[in-house]
């Protein structure tokens, strides 16, 4: 490379630096003085990080309790806890490792097992490289607008979450309360099907689930004496309720603000995140291992299944931990997506309202009050808790399994 | 090395041994698949573009919206019932403030630090103190913003009556610490990867250890430094949960950091709580806002890798 001359001319500079006629006391003096700023800048550094984070624990350890991890939150500060909120993240968690870890993992193996031979793949390999740097720099709110906007309302394509154009896990009930104030339940196909009028012979069921035939009784017909006979006995022009019930994969297009639609735009935020971090894992298998294979004819699938991942699974393993930590602190998409709205139940379906840990601590530091200023430290200490055994997990795997391959 | 060691697939028992054309084309299937996974990559690109653009471009058709007004005028008022101005600068100068004191904090402080772990550190030292600086990358920014509101802001308080409840200053310290271990560990892989000769050919000279780090080190690590800076001014300009927690939610062009003002994602956020409908022009506003934070961001991000690619000194 032409830097061969380069080399020397950076040399040729410190050459004529020490040459220069300072006096070598005050060159020491001045080195000694340097390497204690450095020192004490980076002391400095961590420590101050260290006193931020532990003045906030100091304020919040002492409203830990299991009423806070089992509550959820109230206005009354003394009985508030984040429960849902636990939970939500919870939810979070477990969608965004089962949508981020096999797309990333998969783009990375694309990108650093299957070298492109022709000229247009070659490109396309770069481009998707170049893209996804790019794609890690973009900010988390912008994704959160993006999640809103394709994943929440699907473009409008698909009506609004209160009509929405498809269903599916959902079962919807027609529900009637007789003159014996029991309940007996008819299905119906869905939330647009016209109101049951019950009807003589028609099929019902009765709460705890037994089928049974409902008996009509007409509008002036004295009710039925006989208690097994009032129990599926229905007077003629009786108004039912529409119910619902929601299995926990239920699933509509639009998403809606729910838990599944906060989870794809985490799994947005961190998809370059885990795709950098698994092809740092795959470059650092020795290339001699996939040499083996391949030489001893396995195909690259072969190669890549048997030897390069079993291999990179420690590397891959504490990206993705790392990566999905990030995700359960990330506030910003989801309150582009969910809101502050008050949620007392945790997520029960797929599509549910939900809050995570962050956004209930971003909600109690909001307000002026403070008690909720406390509430909210006592939450970044669960939080950071939580996040602290996920690092935790990444030295372990990083010490017990990690180990030189050549 | 035994328990990863490759066996032959063919001396696995229960390995079927297939025909060629069959492993061909399975080898095929599974490429497709990988592939399409590849490709979502791009499709995210396309949607971010596609979604920012369509509805900026149904902020800009809405009447009384102009491109000139958007970047000539000084005043942002989009909830203002009749007097409605969408003029972005005072956002954009917000933005800038809070970076501007992040990253005069996270500079200075950042490039010591690495300065420390890359050249004068023992090694055991660094082994402890570059993995805490990765964790404390990943301290949630939610946590930051609590310790700017609740911590930093009664300290400024005390020491300054001008200081607002919400105020840039608390802000952009919190987000300064925030981006700090980004400067620190990004620099000092920088100044890592310059050749251990070139160390070796300095001293040999007569240099100092400061003549070496300062006058060698760094100017052959600076593409990388500067790469590493305009990736933590981008974070810096992208970060949300700090401004909008600490910083306010008053546009106004201003200099002054013990004002309260609105950064383009504190802006964004207010939108994003508040109960506008979804099909207002100040919803609009928001995607417009959005579209302009991303073409910043991604300017800084592509401005970092082209210099971190196009500068490097290659030593071999």
């Amino acid at each position: 490379m032409s830097d061969a001359g380069r080399v020397p001319a950076v040399l040729a500079d410190a050459g004529a630096m020490a040459a220069h006629r300072r006096p070598v006391a005050r060159r020491h003096a001045v080195d000694a003085a340097f390497r204690w700023c450095c020192t004490g800048v980076a002391a400095s550094t961590v420590a101050l990080v260290g006193v931020i984070v532990a003045a906030i624990l100091f304020r919040g350890v002492g409203g830990l309790s299991l009423r806070f991890l089992t509550a959820p939150p109230s206005s009354e500060t003394s009985e508030a806890g984040m429960h849902p909120a636990i939970l939500g993240s919870v939810w979070l968690l477990v969608l965004v490792a089962a949508v981020a870890l096999p797309l990333g993992v998969a783009t990375a193996v694309v990108l650093e097992e299957f070298p492109p031979r022709r000229r247009l793949t070659r490109r396309l390999s770069a481009l998707v490289q170049t893209n996804i740097t790019n794609l890690a720099g973009v900010p988390s709110v912008v994704y959160g607008i993006i999640g809103l906007t394709a994943f929440a309302s699907m473009f409008q394509l698909f009506g609004n979450e209160g009509r929405p154009a498809f269903e599916a896990g959902v079962a919807y009930t027609d529900q009637f309360f007789n003159e014996s104030d029991r309940v007996l339940l008819v299905r119906v196909p869905g939330a647009d099907a016209p109101e049951t009028s019950p009807a003589e012979g028609m099929e019902a069921f009765t709460a705890d689930g037994r089928p049974v035939t409902v008996h009509l009784v007409g509008a002036d017909e004295p009710w039925p004496d006989d208690p097994a006979l009032a129990e599926r006995s229905l007077r003629e022009g009786d108004v039912p309720g529409r119910i619902h019930d929601r299995s926990w994969w239920y699933v509509r297009l639009p998403l809606g603000r729910g838990v599944l639609a906060g989870a794809l735009t985490l799994a947005l935020v961190i998809l370059p995140i885990v795709v950098i971090a698994s092809q740092e894992a795959l470059r650092a298998v020795p290339s001699s291992l996939r040499d083996a294979s391949l030489g001893m004819g396995a195909t690259r699938w072969q190669t890549v299944r048997r030897v390069v991942l079993p291999s990179a699974v420690p590397g891959v393993m504490t990206g993705a931990i790392l990566a999905v930590s990030r995700a359960i602190g990330e506030a910003a998409p989801l309150l582009m997506i969910a809101g502050i709205v008050f949620i007392s139940n945790p997520p029960g379906n797929l599509m549910d309202d939900f809050t995570a840990m962050p956004l209930q601590i971003y909600n109690w530091v909001g307000r002026p009050q403070a008690g909720f200023h406390r509430l909210a430290a006592t939450g970044v200490v669960v939080l950071l808790s939580v996040l602290l055994c996920f690092n935790a997990v990444v030295v372990v795997i990083r010490e017990k399994f990690q180990r030189p391959l050549a | 090395m035994s328990t990863i060691a490759p066996q032959s697939p063919l001396a696995r028992p229960g390995v079927v041994i297939r025909s060629r054309r069959a492993q061909r084309a399975r080898e095929r299937v599974v490429f497709a698949a990988l592939g399409s996974a590849t490709s979502l990559s791009i499709l995210i690109t396309i949607a971010i573009v596609v979604v920012l653009g369509r509805q900026t471009a149904r902020f800009f058709a809405h009447d009384g919206v102009t491109l000139g007004e958007f970047f000539g005028s000084a005043t942002w008022s989009p909830l203002l019932g009749s007097e409605k101005h969408f003029g972005i600068w005072p956002l954009i100068s917000g933005t800038m403030l809070v970076s501007g004191v992040a990253l005069l904090v996270a500079v200075p402080l950042g490039l010591l630090s690495a300065m420390y772990l890359s050249e004068y550190a023992p090694r055991r030292v660094r082994s402890v103190l570059k993995p805490a600086m990765e964790v404390l990358a990943g301290i949630p920014t939610v946590v930051y913003g609590f310790f700017a509101l609740v911590l930093l802001t009664p300290g400024l308080k005390l020491l300054d009556e001008g200081f607002g409840s919400y105020n840039a200053l608390a802000a952009g310290l919190a987000v300064g610490v925030l981006i700090l271990p980004t400067v620190a560990t990004l620099s000092e892989d920088a100044l890592r990867a310059v050749p251990r000769a070139l160390r070796d050919g300095a001293l040999g000279l007569g240099g100092t250890r400061f003549d070496t780090s300062v006058k060698v080190v760094f100017p052959a690590a600076l593409s990388g430094i500067i790469s590493a800076v305009l990736l933590a001014a981008a974070r810096a300009i992208g970060e949300t949960m700090i401004v909008a927690l600490a910083a306010g939610s008053t546009p106004r062009l201003t200099l002054d950091v013990r004002d309260e003002i609105q950064t383009m994602t504190g802006f964004m956020v207010q939108m994003a709580l508040g109960d506008v409908s979804n099909f207002g022009i100040e919803y609009d506003a928001m995607y417009a806002v959005a579209a302009t934070l991303f073409v910043i961001t991604l300017a800084f991000t592509v401005l970092g890798g082209v210099i971190r690619r196009r500068f490097r000194e290659v030593y071999e």
